[in-house]
């Protein structure tokens, strides 16, 4: 897609020519401001103020690569899934990551980022992802409580996200949660089986959510009066509700739920406020959040070295593919002359 | 700037309009593209119809209904160049103001999947109905699940 209506003006224009674009500018605005005040969408050819264009690429990108880099925990374990149906099961999710994270990557790329900009940016642990990934996915359940919590958490998420203000990223978005409504279920299900097998496999599913809770409540973002982008992020229509707005009434959520399951969540000071309507819960551990969104999480580098890792076994991939490509081209102009 | 809309102004003349008509390709180019690919998936070029006495290239066209929603094929017209591709594609698909965008792409341009070998070619997601909700009956009824 062409990149165009960049406020970068290149510095030898003339006066005239300065004035025109500063015009263009100024409709520009005033066309977004229209949108905004509507509650419609813009599209990539309009004219976006510089910081929404570096605002959206910003969050599109990062949650790409959350989708791609959050194969791995997963994917780990697709070997060791105890049934067939589990393992097409938990192939058919991981599958689908991969493609979200496409759709995600197509989206950005409207704003006039290359692909494999973004790509080199992840590579070189440049670029963020969800904190929650950088958690290790110990035994069996924790497939369950990753589907359960994890996707329901983004699922919360993203829901809202499907009216975004920038058309390709709500389109990618209505995609992405149309697929998502089976990885929670999934995710349930494998816990209540588990709930309800032996004291052991209980005692394993409730380890599973007692470690994923916290984390898994965390991914809606720090709390508002903490959260540098939430405010613009509003205005601009591209959030529709506050990270503490939605964490609250996920945890409302989790309360019905987890009594299905016949297990308990990890935070005794859960509890609906009558005053406000909504639900509050225990502190959750913010110092926690920002070292792992700083690299020093559990597991960041070796989510990243796997990454690396799979982008290089994947290079002969890629040559070979454009070597192909070529080759048909050359054919086709011998075929032809 | 007028981004869309304005029919004397084609949306952003500059970008929109900056590739040149599907060269007038007799039929028989058509006919050389190989057909021995090993591929079963074989992709091929969307029927070229004869550009004609006029040598109009073929143009399939987009129309975005409104803003928010994705372009959606409304159907082809010929046209010597882009900017006449697009003009026309006004004046034939939105003339009821179905309309806020149009794109314009060469007909030659559009790799189609071969109709023939449907079957074997979206054969994958048969018998995957763990892919849908629906397929976890055990948590049906639980709240927001």
């Amino acid at each position: 897609m062409a990149v165009q209506n960049l406020q970068s003006v290149p510095a030898e224009l003339s006066p005239e020519e300065l004035e025109a674009a500063a015009q263009r500018d100024a409709d520009g605005q005033a066309n977004f401001d229209r949108v905004m005040a509507e509650d419609s969408r813009i599209e990539p050819r309009d004219w976006m103020p510089a910081d929404y264009r570096k605002s959206l690429l910003r969050q599109i990108s990062q949650h790409a690569h959350s989708e791609i880099i959050g194969m791995q925990p997963e994917a780990n374990w697709i070997s060791r899934a105890p049934s067939l149906k589990r393992k097409a099961i938990l192939m058919a999710k991981v599958q689908d990551e991969a493609g979200h994270g496409l759709y995600l990557y197509s989206a950005a790329e409207t704003l006039g980022q290359s692909r494999d900009e973004m790509m080199d940016a992840l590579i070189a642990g440049k670029a963020r992802y969800s904190s929650i990934f950088n958690y290790p996915a110990r035994t069996w359940a924790d497939m369950g409580a990753i589907g359960w919590l994890v996707d329901g958490a983004a699922i919360c998420n993203q829901v809202p996200l499907c009216r975004a203000s920038y058309g390709p990223y709500g389109r990618a978005m209505v995609r992405v949660c149309k697929e998502e409504s089976f990885h929670q279920r999934q995710g349930f299900e494998i816990l209540l089986e588990l709930a309800n097998g032996t004291a052991e496999q209980k005692q394993m599913a409730q380890d599973a959510v007692n470690r994923w809770y916290a984390p898994a409540l965390m991914m809606f973002g720090p709390p508002d009066d903490d959260s540098p982008n939430s405010r613009e992020s509003m205005a601009w229509n591209i959030k529709r509700f506050s990270n503490d707005e939605l964490r609250s009434r996920f945890v409302g959520m989790m309360v019905e739920q987890v009594r299905v399951l016949g297990l308990t969540l990890p935070d005794s000071e859960i509890r609906f406020n009558e005053d406000t309507k909504k639900w509050e819960h225990g502190p959750l551990d913010w110092n926690e959040f920002k070292e792992v969104l700083a690299g020093r999480g559990p597991c960041n580098a070796q989510r990243l070295e796997r990454r690396r890792e799979a982008h290089d076994d994947g290079a002969w991939v890629r040559e070979s593919a454009a070597a192909y490509a070529a080759k048909q081209v050359n054919k086709q102009k011998e075929y032809a002359a | 700037m007028s981004p869309h809309g304005n029919p004397e102004v084609p949306a952003s003349a500059a970008t929109e309009i900056n590739r040149e008509a599907p060269k007038a390709s007799p039929v028989v180019e058509t006919a050389s593209v190989p057909t021995d690919s090993p591929a079963p998936v074989e992709t091929k070029p969307v029927e070229t119809q004869p550009t004609g006495r006029t040598g109009w290239g073929l143009w399939e066209v987009f129309v975005r209904s409104s803003r928010g929603l994705s372009h959606v094929h409304a159907g082809s017209l010929h046209a010597p160049d882009a900017a006449m591709a697009l003009r026309n594609a006004r004046d034939l698909y939105t003339r009821r103001n179905e309309g806020v965008s149009i794109w314009v792409v060469p007909a030659d341009a559009i790799a189609a999947s071969d109709p023939d070998s449907k079957g074997s070619f979206f054969e994958s997601p048969q018998g995957k109905d763990y892919r849908h909700a629906t397929y976890y009956t055990k948590s049906e009824g639980v709240k927001h699940l």
